[in-house]
């Protein structure tokens, strides 16, 4: 984002050999499967492979007609926005907290950072088993007070409940840009404030929050990527995608599909459209968001 | 570390058989999803079949749940890198029938082997529900299991039923299952694993009434689903009712369920037999009985359908390595190895020699629970109704049914909805997949 200065090189296959690794990753981890993906969202198949039929169009046609495609569109919209809202302002809100701690910093600062090593899937596992009606044990304690928790056959309620896995396990990787962030704001505006006679809330909103926007946005991005790709775990060991379809987002859509009712040629066909999604958002963001943020 | 361990040994195994070729020990893989007490059960069998001849070595390896290990076998078919034999569980098996290019069916390779492959020696019923319309036994079958009523004589003394005498019908388990709840001996009174193959699938044979066209696809694959027919939306609404006010509680879509029986929260259970372990395991006080059944139904009870899993073989393998499988089943059909089986594990008996010999030695008397499943699927001769239930995409459909079932527990329809739409999308799915 800072102006650099073009380095060239004497040689001219170095550069190429130097991009090599890379560019053999991203080969052999993108361009193909994704090709792949485009190759089986126009044929039709059996689970085995034994008879290909050329169908072009047919499964795109058959996936966006299906009412219970736009449902996992918008459950996505849903969780997205919501994963996204609630890791990023309690990730913002700690990090403000411990930014103020005198003492013993950096033992907040490791503890809130902790759950971002958990995979996915033992996130998952661990709020499962807390809040499962059948054995969990903070379920229990919610069903003795007589409130009837129930995300097994609640939709609201399951999708509370992967809503806060989700965001629960993103915090520490927001908490950690904020507290960067934070830490990059110069004292001397925060302080000029003060001597102005601004309040904290009001120098939270007026001078840290608006110098927060590049982290703020670059977050958002990870966030939205993260809840639409990255919970496929969460959601798979947490509710299954249950109930009914109440939390089947696009990318469980795509694995459940393909996976378990082996339909190939539809599951393919989703994953091209999430693959085209993925590229507008980008676009989109990098094209007109960006320049509207302020980078200090 | 447990699948490391695993991996090396198979590394280590593979290194062995090729650098001692000259003693010439063909290689049978088998992949199943067998997890903790079963898993070495396989474990054992295998070993056992090593031990007992040197011309092959079968070589078990876990590939996780049921439709992990059905993907696992499709990705390596389609990857030329298939295993000889495959668990495929129960709703797998019209998956594994619909692709005939891609299996050899288990009563050509039981010819192939020393023995002679006499169909008469196995259990009638179970072999039906793995054979072609022909007859021709596609899979061998290896854990089956049938769906019983399990029930905590505890809580059945406290609410002041009769602890000896469990409910035959399903009006009678409602009925235990309200007295349950308005006397405070629990906050449940009844709780089932697996809706769709115990409510639907073996209802409908229980019960002697249709599941689906054309004996419930068992003819043929083009199946048009009857689940929404009256018997059918009757006995949902009533689940529907009791669920309100928690006479009756959900668990989930497989045998999550089970933890509210074996935790006292519930009282009476429906499961499969296979389940009775960890029944056994969770040291509650409890008595098992026959499967409950519609009393209006006519012929009622008829009889259960199979459950559990069979043995399947991948096609294009060499000679030799058939040769391998039939001689691992025909070791896996002997009398004292299948009776163990029955008798260790709880699974069905696959030969009728070995339901006699554990009959003969006293087995059922001590643990009347065992026999339930066998009596509830060999007590009559199956009709068009109870035969199973055979589609290419059953796991679909099941999970189509479980939505719809999800959102009538919820409140959010009526059973005769939950039951029209499921037939409606499933026949919409069963359509597509037949390539219609």
């Amino acid at each position: 984002m800072a102006s650099s200065t073009r380095v060239t090189f004497p040689n001219k296959l170095l550069p190429y050999l130097l991009l090599a690794p890379q560019l053999a990753i991203t080969i052999i981890f993108f361009y193909w499967p994704a090709s792949q993906a485009i190759q089986q969202s126009v044929l039709r198949e059996d689970p085995f492979g034994l008879a290909t039929q050329f169908v072009g169009l047919g499964n795109f046609k058959r996936v966006l007609n299906d009412p219970n495609y736009l449902n996992s569109l918008q459950v996505t919209v849903v969780f997205s926005v919501a994963t996204a809202l609630i890791a990023m302002a309690l990730a913002l809100l700690l990090a403000v907290m411990a930014d103020k701690v005198v003492r013993g910093k950096g033992i907040y600062r490791t503890l809130l950072i902790w759950p971002y090593a958990v995979a996915p899937a033992i996130a998952g596992m661990l709020w499962l088993f807390l809040f499962n009606p059948s054995m969990g044990t903070l379920a229990y304690l919610i069903r003795s007070t007589g409130y009837n928790w129930d995300p097994l056959l609640d939709s609201g309620q399951a999708m509370v409940l992967v809503v806060a896995a989700a965001a629960w396990k993103q915090i520490s990787y927001n908490f950690l840009f904020f507290v960067a962030g934070l830490q990059s704001i110069p004292k001397s505006l925060i302080e000029a404030a003060a001597i102005d006679g601004a309040g904290e809330n009001k120098r939270f909103w007026t001078i840290i929050f608006p110098l927060l926007a590049p982290t703020t946005f670059f977050l958002l991005v990870v966030n939205t990527v993260y809840a639409f790709f990255d919970t496929f775990g969460i959601i798979h060991a947490v509710t299954g995608g249950g109930p009914g379809k109440a939390t089947e987002t696009l990318v469980y859509k795509v694995y459940n599909d393909g996976f378990v009712n082996l339909i190939l040629g539809d599951s393919a066909a989703q994953s091209v459209i999430l693959m085209v999604i993925v590229i507008a958002l980008t676009a989109i963001q990098f094209r007109y968001v960006e320049r509207k943020v302020h980078y200090g | 570390m447990q699948i490391d361990s695993r991996k090396i040994s198979l590394a280590l195994g593979f290194i062995l058989a090729s650098s001692t070729s000259s003693f010439a020990v063909t290689e049978v893989s088998w992949w199943h999803a067998m997890s903790g007490a079963n898993n070495e059960v396989v474990n054992t069998l295998a070993k056992e079949f090593n031990e007992s001849q040197s011309e092959y070595k079968v070589t078990p390896v876990f590939k996780g749940t049921y439709p992990e290990t059905l993907n696992a076998g499709i990705a390596a078919f389609r990857a030329k890198q298939a295993p000889d034999i495959i668990q495929v569980f129960d709703a797998g098996t019209g998956v594994m029938m619909g692709a005939e290019g891609a299996i050899k069916p288990v009563a050509d390779i039981l010819s192939m082997g020393d023995s002679k492959f006499d169909k008469s020696l196995y259990l009638p019923g179970i072999v039906a529900y793995y054979s072609k319309p022909d007859g021709t036994m596609l899979s061998f079958p290896y854990n089956s299991s049938s769906p019983i009523l399990y029930y905590n004589k505890d809580i059945f003394k406290k609410a002041g039923l009769d602890e000896n005498n469990p409910p035959k019908t399903w009006p009678e388990v409602w009925e235990a299952a309200k007295k349950i709840k308005t006397s405070g001996a629990a906050n449940c009174g009844y709780t089932s694993t697996w809706l769709t193959w115990i409510h639907t699938e073996n209802f409908a044979a229980w019960n002697n009434v249709s599941f689906g066209s054309n004996e419930n696809g068992i003819a043929g694959t083009d199946v048009e689903l009857k689940i929404n027919a009256p018997i059918f939306v009757k006995h949902f609404q009533e689940l529907a009712d009791l669920a309100k006010d928690g006479t009756f509680r959900y668990g989930g879509r497989t045998s999550e369920a089970k933890q509210l029986f074996t935790s006292g929260e519930c009282g009476i259970f429906t499961e499969s037999s296979g389940g009775l372990g960890d029944v056994v395991k969770s040291g509650i006080n409890y008595g098992t009985g026959q499967l409950p059944y519609e009393p209006e139904a006519q012929g009622a009870p008829q009889n259960t359908t199979p459950g559990g899993a069979s043995l399947w073989v991948f096609a294009g393998k060499s000679d030799e390595q058939y040769k391998g499988v039939a001689a691992f089943f025909a070791f896996l059909s002997k009398t004292e190895i299948q009776a163990r089986l029955h008798q260790v594990s709880g699974y069905l008996p696959v030969t009728l020699a070995a339901y006699e010999e554990t009959k003969k030695s006293g087995f059922y008397d001590k643990n009347p629970a065992r026999e339930i499943p066998i009596k509830q699927m060999m007590g009559k001769a199956p009709t068009e109704n109870s035969k199973g239930v055979r589609l290419v995409n059953l796991p679909q459909v099941r999970d189509i049914e479980n939505e719809e079932f999800e959102n009538m527990l919820a409140g959010k329809q009526t059973a005769q909805q939950a039951l029209d739409n499921a037939v409606e999308r499933g026949n919409a799915a069963i359509k597509q997949a037949i390539g219609q």
